[in-house]
């Protein structure tokens, strides 16, 4: 291949490294209206009288909706609900379940006047009891926040086998158990979300915003909101500033534009500010875990069990209920060999913003569980964090693997992408490191995960639509969606070597209902698995209709075709891919539909090792070596891979060391900017050593995997399981804040001296 | 009042409570220049002021009458990429763009800071020549947030450009 498998650089640079990129609030539209959101301060409060009319008296202002307004459209759904009772979400609400609940949307002239307007609009609130927590939640006798459930546990969720498991335990030469909190995390795009709408009395609506994939936020909005024909509504995305699950999803915001627009018979602009941002983004993670592992005398896994109580927030999110079930759960036990395994997921009901899919999205979570109580285990029975893996990895005789949880791992070689990391990281020469660090009187330690991921997944069928110019260009819309994640370049990749032309001749295009409506957008790295596979279809088809042509054209029954020219079998007469399209506009169109039998998902998975350096007298950490080896498959563009790596890392280091949503009394949000919320700066990070080990998926027919979250499932145990290991063993949570870790390092002197 | 900005100056009628950063983007349509949280705590905002970078969002556009102004957009065009926008694209320094314009700003005036001699926090004390070390890096532009977190690779880019220049 000329293009595939090389670190072609990025298409999509120049425009964005010159300050040409279009965002959406870069939209500026003539006679453009703007909208404020009037957001809850309570935690949970009933609206008992609200009074707009001095705002709506206010110069400027357009328009002033309350809950009464919008009560006949549909509310933010939920997709994947999990319990009977419904939580439902409308546009705006009369009684508020977290602080930032939307109350109001007012529109006016400038942003200026509609957020005085706001601050103009009456509320008389009756404060209800505020659930901060999980714990506080399902505490005895804590009032239900949605009163029809009787109980802020929501449902229970559960797979595997429970009496085997509880049977095994009883039976096991050792028990590892741990209780593991995985707090609450903001994903933090640097554009925060916007919203821009236009209607017009014959096309309907278009709505520019940030999105994940168009298609499916289109018929959310259409079907679910709005209540009218989806080819009512155009939805364009432009570039997105970071997206990270986050910006898959529907915001109240992005119908009130609409509606807003089509009452007013102009555009209307929202953009969210910072604070929106991290009170009605959607939070990650936010789960607290009971597991229990346990092990024969030889350090062989008998039987994992885990009980995990996860933060819903106020509402079912739209995919909320289904992250740490049947996106994470099914994966906790990782590509070991367990006997005996069962996982069960309370869903918890708190006054706070709805958590929803981060990076990653219920893997990483299933991986840290696991990977914490992997180490806990070695240290309590006495083996290396290495050797106790090697023992327990599936080994590629024994693939294909069932887990117990209904998934089915193909192929891989587990150990030795673990060997190949160990020996990457210098194994040995830790000993010398951490007697070194010791000498200057720092603590030192070594942390290690093995992953897996299910990815791929998110629908079963992808698009892509190719069109031809009459000069031979070739441009192809996908359902998928980029994030920055450079999916133009890679799709490019494939279609040049698939049609054997040149890359420059080649454009992606995607992000808008009216070039193309069909499609499952980007998360759960599905873009390349399925986009890619579309976009080989859409070519084989395009060549078979170039055929078809030529061999009318050129008087030919058998067609060849090559890198870009068509030649009759056996003569020297020939077309080209540009004679065609020219001669014959958009015959050589069409759409390209991917789909596969039986789909089923790809399975990357790797091995990290961190090192950190920890000064007991500051408590500051430092991840002082990073080493990575990752089975990703077949790599289409290394260069892209390794960038995905290192944010995912990032992330994944951000919430073991920095980055923590608090919600305090009254259910109120103390963590709502940059000056509360940290998140890795350039002198955060550590160099990352990067190589892969891959093995291709037989799923597909490019034999990629998808890499965009695994870099964030690696990193929360392989940092944390490193910090452990300094603090001697000591299992602290995250994040683990110089502070934490400075008391840590007291009591551990303290008991050292005694 | 009269502002110059890339070049060109520009007679505006702004609110005194206009920030640079709003007058840049609202009423110029110099939309380049980010807003990732309007407090002066992202960087993404970041022009350079009479060659000095600053948080565009953090001043008001009236203090700067006569000031020589230059935005993501006039540092350098697809056609011609400022050297740091094309070491950006070398070292793949970043993913979504979002971040960018205000990374590539701050790193200019970041290198004419290192160039003056002027000292960060992780400087030997008392040195007048500041080695650019990838340590230095860091920490001059730990105010520019990335949550892609190219964060490697915009270092690997500055030092490319800073090699280049010494
Ligand atoms: S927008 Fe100016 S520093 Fe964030
Ligand atoms: S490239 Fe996305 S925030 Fe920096």
């Amino acid at each position: 291949m000329k293009f595939g498998g090389h670190s072609v650089k990025r298409i999509e640079d120049e425009r964005l490294l010159t300050g040409q990129g279009r965002y959406t609030d870069d939209i500026q539209l003539p006679g453009m209206a703007y909208g404020v959101t009037l957001r809850s301060p309570y935690g949970h409060a009933r609206v008992a009288a609200i009074d707009t009319a001095a705002a709506r008296a206010m110069p400027g202002v357009l328009a002033v909706y309350t809950a009464a307004d919008v009560a006949s459209y549909g509310g933010i759904p939920c997709i994947v609900p999990l319990s009977k009772v419904p939580t439902p979400r409308p546009l705006l609400v009369d009684t508020v379940r977290f602080v930032g609940d939307g109350i109001a949307f007012v529109v006016a002239e400038t942003r200026e006047a509609a957020r005085a307007a706001a601050d103009a609009i009456e509320v008389d609130f009756d404060e209800l009891p505020a659930i901060a927590s999980i714990d506080e939640a399902i505490a005895d006798g804590a009032p239900p926040i949605w009163p029809e459930a009787g109980s802020n546990d929501l449902f229970l969720w559960s797979k595997g086998d429970a009496a085997a498991v509880d049977a095994a335990i009883a039976g096991a030469a050792h028990v590892t158990r741990l209780r593991i909190v995985q707090n609450r995390v903001a994903p933090t795009s640097m554009e925060v979300r916007a919203a821009v709408a236009e209607w017009d009395a014959d096309a309907g609506f278009t709505l520019h915003a940030g999105s994940q994939g168009v298609a499916g936020m289109r018929a959310q909005l259409a079907n679910a909101i709005l209540k009218i024909a989806p080819e009512q509504v155009r939805v364009v995305t432009g570039d997105v500033g970071g997206g990270f699950g986050m910006k898959s999803f529907v915001y109240a915001e992005y119908a009130l534009v609409m509606i807003a627009a089509r009452d007013l018979g102009r555009p209307v602009k929202w953009t969210g500010d910072r604070s929106d941002a991290f009170q009605t983004d959607t939070h990650g993670r936010a789960m607290v875990t009971d597991g229990t592992l346990a092990l024969d005398a030889d350090g062989k896994f008998l039987a994992l069990k885990a009980e995990t109580w996860s933060d819903l927030g106020a509402y079912q999110s739209t995919f909320g209920p289904a992250i740490q079930t049947m996106a994470g759960g099914t994966i906790i036990g990782g590509v070991y060999r367990i006997p005996a395994i069962h996982n069960a997921v309370h869903g918890v009901i708190t006054n706070t913003a709805p958590v929803d899919a981060y990076r990653g999205a219920g893997r990483p979570e299933s991986a840290y569980t696991m990977e914490r109580l992997v180490e806990a285990a070695a240290r309590e029975v006495g083996l290396p964090v290495d050797e106790i893996r090697r023992r327990n990895l599936l080994r590629p005789d024994e693939l294909p693997h069932a887990n117990g949880l209904g998934l089915t791992f193909d192929v891989g070689n587990y150990p030795a992408v673990l060997d190949k990391a160990v020996q990457q990281s210098d194994w040995a020469g830790f000993a010398a490191r951490k007697a070194e660090a010791a000498r200057r009187g720092r603590r030192y330690g070594r942390g290690l995960c093995y992953y897996v991921e299910i990815a791929g997944g998110g629908g079963t069928e992808e698009f892509a639509d190719i069109r031809v110019a009459a000069d031979g260009r070739v441009e192809a819309a996908v359902g998928t969606q980029s994030n920055g994640q450079g999916h133009e370049t890679a799709y490019s990749q494939v279609l040049a070597d698939k049609l054997g032309i040149d890359i420059e001749r080649i454009s992606i295009v995607q992000g808008d209902t009216v070039r193309l409506d069909q499609g499952h957008g980007t998360g759960g790295s599905r873009s390349l698995v399925w986009g890619g596979g579309a976009c080989l279809v859409a070519a084989d088809e395009l060549i078979e209709r170039g055929k078809a042509l030529a061999a009318t054209d050129l008087d030919a029954t058998d067609i060849d075709y090559e890198e870009g020219v068509f030649r009759a079998r056996g003569t020297n007469r020939s077309t080209s891919l540009a004679e065609l399209a020219a001669k014959h506009p958009q015959a050589l169109d069409g759409r390209g539909r991917y789909t596969i039998p039986k789909p089923s998902p790809s399975w990357p998975n790797g091995c990290h090792v961190a090192e950190v350096e920890l000064d007991p007298a500051t408590g500051m950490v430092k991840v002082a070596r990073y080493s990575i080896v990752d089975d990703f498959g077949v790599l289409m563009n290394p260069m892209l891979v390794e960038g995905q790596v290192h944010g995912g890392v990032a992330q994944g280091l951000g919430q073991v060391l920095l980055e923590n949503i608090v919600y305090g009394e009254g259910a109120q949000l103390l963590t709502g900017s940059f000056m509360d919320y940290g998140i890795p700066r350039a002198d955060d990070m550590p160099h990352i050593e990067f190589d892969t080990l891959g093995t291709p998926s037989p799923n597909n027919p490019l034999g990629a995997k998808g890499c965009g979250e695994a870099g964030t499932i690696g990193a929360m145990p392989s940092i944390m399981n490193a910090i452990i290991d300094a603090l001697d063993g000591t299992q602290i949570e995250m994040p683990a804040t110089p502070e934490k870790l400075w008391r840590v390092c007291r009591e551990l002197a303290v008991s050292r001296a005694a | 009042m009269r502002i110059r900005i890339n070049g060109d100056t520009h007679e505006v009628d702004v609110d005194v409570r206009t920030s640079l950063l709003d007058l840049l983007r609202e009423h110029l349509g110099l939309t380049g220049s980010k807003k990732g949280c309007d407090h002066g705590q992202c960087g993404a905002c970041t022009v350079l002021i009479n060659g000095r970078r600053i948080n565009s969002c953090l001043t008001l556009a009236v203090m700067h009458d006569d000031d020589e102004i230059v935005t993501i957009e006039g540092l350098g065009s697809p056609a011609a990429l400022h050297p740091l926008q094309a070491a950006f694209v070398r070292h793949d320094g970043f993913q979504c763009g979002y971040c960018t314009p205000g990374q590539i700003c701050s790193a200019v005036g970041m290198l004419d800071e290192v160039a003056k001699g002027w000292p960060s926090l992780v400087s030997e004390p008392g040195t007048d020549a500041v080695a650019l070390t990838d340590e230095e890096i860091r920490e001059r532009m730990s105010g520019n947030l990335c949550r892609c977190s190219a964060y490697p690779n915009i270092v690997d880019a500055i030092r490319d450009v800073a090699g280049a220049g010494a």
